[in-house]
């Protein structure tokens, strides 16, 4: 909070400031929100607060938060990868049934499998995007199709049951420290890392460029088609990944493994305040998004309200953000013409 | 408002070489063995209509295709009775690709689409359930889809959010709304009367009756898209929205409209969809929504809008009916049958921009030196350009238009 304070007082003229504050504030507002809620709903039922329920919420979010980074840095570069889903389910199946298929392979053996799947998928979806010029959202709805399908024909009507993975698979869900499971720790510092990525390193701040305005990025000399590619391939890979850990929380994979996670996964991104069209949002406001999509989704629960109220809830609160997203652009816009006007002689 | 310069303005937004859109179309219009081709405007446009024509031949041939195909997999398959059932399955979907065309064409998406077909069927199911005469109901229905369709316009046009968010909120919402509905209630003791026009067809024609009725429906869309000023002002304002407003194009009450119709055809898609299962249930068409924008872009329809024709869905839904139906009977999974809509999907959007790519990669190789991404990306505009198409001024990110 210092940090914010200080900018506000030493430069109340700088435009560029003035966004990044914007910005960070919008962040500490998804968080804000979040704590009401908790508190509400924990003073409503104190047992909301309980360990057990920690645990749930986190393990359910985790899944989420983590696909939520693969797909912001693809949104911030102004495009959409639907197919993280499908990617999830396929990576899932054939990651669990190699404990079946191979006696005694270890655990980060079947990961890197997971994540090469992921990864494969993600090339795909990215070289087409990239080198072909291709609308991003029209490759990965056409991907979201032919993975899921091949996902079906590998499958058949069969399924990994949750006996036949091994027990330290299966903990990696279940072990936990004060009820923060090792698992969502471990993908907080991936997030962690993925939004340092996004907002200190040169590729990732080009990624904002090429979202923010594609015409400047290419007149500046930031290889788009590389960026976008690389973007893809990142949430793939990602998508890999969660699949493995969606693996190990469920234990029972069948084909309909991630059915639907697309449109969760960008309605977090979204809610936390990533821009639609690109250019603006962090990968740990899309986190927190989906951690209070999963929290709404407990809190529900535990107050006794109808779990069907839940994808009105979330609903409601895409349509809010992308409204205060909106009024909090034009007022922005406003005040910097203004100050534009003011310094002009 | 006088119609004349809506219509020519129209002309003139699609027929201008749009430095900003998908360019899929020079290399589908010039043909590759290097036919001679002299300038001027008048060929401009005769190429340009060619492109449109070739496009949809390239459709129709598909269509053709698969239907032969499914008569030689099985003898089953040109019988009335599979038209029946292929019309039966599909017919609600490809209700719902209607209304998507025009919006689409303007540059919007609906993704609420199934969302509203599964609050139709969940507030019909819970005031038959009260007793309702069903008249009444069906009106109410209607009534309340184009309410529905009203939320997203407002949403979309007065308050300017961008419609594939605001869309994917009320897709959640709607379907939210219809669980809180109906709950876990399954209603099912619809009159037969209703709930026959899941069994017969339509009497002297065979068909069903979502199919006759999407055939009546396209037939008035199509009309009203490609031959009153109307619809070309949606392809104005697809095109080129800045140019649309000055024009004197209503584009707000424009595509305020379109999500009304919308919001009406999708919830008469929900009847039709409740008295054929002769089930509601508030999941009823989940999932439906990527099948119809599938169906839509592989219509020659740009997700950017601009450009897209009726014909073209139409020939899109029967590929799509047609191909599922043929895999059904061949034993195929049907839930696998993704892999083939999604790769007609990819070959789609992959196949008319092919050469422009083989350009560019042949303009690589003139330039040894540099990497081959990077004189792509140097050369002939960003990868995201098309994203790009009007909004350089774009300063916080919400500025785009179109997706």
């Amino acid at each position: 909070m210092t940090d914010t304070s200080a900018s506000l007082v030493q430069t109340p003229e700088s435009p560029q400031r003035l966004v990044d504050m914007v910005f960070r504030l919008r962040e500490y507002g998804i968080i804000v929100v979040l704590i009401i809620f908790i508190a509400v709903t924990t003073g409503l039922q104190p047992r909301f607060l309980g360990q057990q329920n920690i645990k749930f919420v986190l393990l359910n979010a985790t899944i989420y938060a983590l696909l939520a980074l693969g797909e912001t840095m693809v949104v911030v570069s102004r495009q959409m990868d639907l197919s993280v889903g499908s990617v999830l389910g396929l990576s899932a199946y054939v990651s669990s049934n190699l404990f079946g298929q191979v006696h005694g392979i270890p655990i980060p053996v079947v990961f890197l499998a997971g994540m090469g799947i992921g990864l494969v998928c993600g090339v795909f979806n990215g070289a087409v995007t990239a080198f072909a010029r291709v609308p991003g959202l029209v490759v990965t709805l056409a991907t979201l199709y032919i993975i899921r399908g091949i996902d079906i024909s590998i499958i058949g009507g069969g399924e990994v049951v949750a006996s036949s993975l091994p027990a330290h698979f299966s903990a990696i869900g279940s072990d936990s420290v004060v009820g923060i499971p090792y698992v969502t720790m471990v993908v907080a510092v991936v997030i962690a890392a993925g939004t340092y990525f996004l907002r200190s390193f040169r590729s990732g701040r080009e990624l904002y460029a090429i979202g923010s305005n594609p015409e400047a990025a290419r007149l500046v000399g930031i290889p788009i088609a590389r960026r976008v590619f690389s973007a893809y391939v990142a949430s793939g890979a990602i998508a890999g990944l969660a699949g493995v850990i969606w693996a190990s929380f469920y234990g029972t994979v069948d084909s309909t493994a991630g059915t639907g996670y697309e449109l969760t996964v960008v309605t977090a991104v979204v809610v936390g305040g990533v821009a639609i069209f690109g250019g603006s949002g962090s990968a740990a406001g899309a986190a927190f998004g989906a951690l209070l999509l999963s929290t709404i989704a407990t809190a529900l629960y535990a107050l006794g309200v109808s779990p069907f109220w839940d994808p009105a809830f979330d609903g409601l609160l895409l349509v809010l953000a992308i409204t205060l997203d909106r009024g909090i652009a034009l007022r922005l816009a406003e005040v910097m013409r203004k100050r534009t006007f003011r310094h002009e002689p | 408002m006088s119609l004349e310069p809506m219509a020519s303005a129209g002309l003139s937004a699609v027929e201008a070489p749009l430095p900003g859109a998908q360019q899929p179309s020079p290399p589908v219009t010039s043909p590759p063995a290097g036919e001679p081709e002299p300038g001027g405007t008048r060929l401009t446009r005769f190429s340009r209509l060619q492109f449109l024509a070739r496009w949809e031949v390239a459709l129709f041939a598909t269509f053709v295709v698969v239907f032969a195909v499914g008569r030689v997999l099985s003898p089953q398959f040109l019988t009335n009775y599979n038209f029946f059932n292929m019309g039966l399955s599909n017919g609600e979907l490809a209700i719902m690709a209607l209304p998507m065309t025009l919006i689409v064409v303007t540059g919007e998406i609906d993704l609420s689409v199934s969302s509203t077909l599964g609050l139709a069927s969940s507030l019909l199911g819970l005031l038959w359930m009260h007793g309702w005469p069903m008249p009444a109901i069906i009106v109410v229905v209607l009534i309340c889809g184009a309410f529905l369709g009203a939320f997203n316009g407002f949403l979309v046009t007065r308050v300017g959010l961008p419609s594939i968010a605001v869309t994917i909120g009320t897709m959640l919402l709607y379907a939210g709304i219809a669980e809180i509905l109906l709950g876990s209630n399954i209603v099912s003791n619809f009159p037969a009367s209703y709930t026959n026009l899941g069994v017969y067809g339509v009497p002297g024609i065979g068909l069903s009756y979502s199919t006759v009725i999407f055939f009546g429906l396209a037939i008035i869309f199509g009309v009203v898209l490609h031959f009153t000023p109307f619809g070309r002002s949606l392809f104005a304002m697809g095109a080129n929205q800045e140019a649309a407003i000055f024009s004197g194009i209503r584009v707000k009450r424009t595509k305020t409209i379109l999500y009304i119709v919308s919001g009406i055809v999708c919830s008469g898609a929900g009847i039709l969809y409740t008295f054929r299962l002769s089930t509601a249930e508030y999941d009823n068409g989940t999932g439906l929504v990527l099948s119809v924008v599938a169906i839509v872009l592989l219509g020659g329809v740009s997700i950017f809008g601009g450009k897209g024709s009726m014909i073209g869905v139409v020939f899109a839904v029967l590929i799509y009916s047609g191909l599922l139906d043929a895999l059904l009977l061949t034993g195929f999974p049907q839930q696998a049958s993704g892999i083939v809509i999604g790769g007609l999907l990819l070959l789609s959007v992959l196949v008319p921009s092919m050469p422009e790519f083989r350009s560019r990669l042949r303009a690589g190789r003139h330039r040894p030196r540099a990497k081959a991404s990077e004189v792509g990306t140097a050369r002939s505009g960003s990868v995201v350009q098309p994203l790009a198409s009007d909004d350089s001024s774009n300063k916080v990110g919400q500025g785009g238009s179109s997706i």
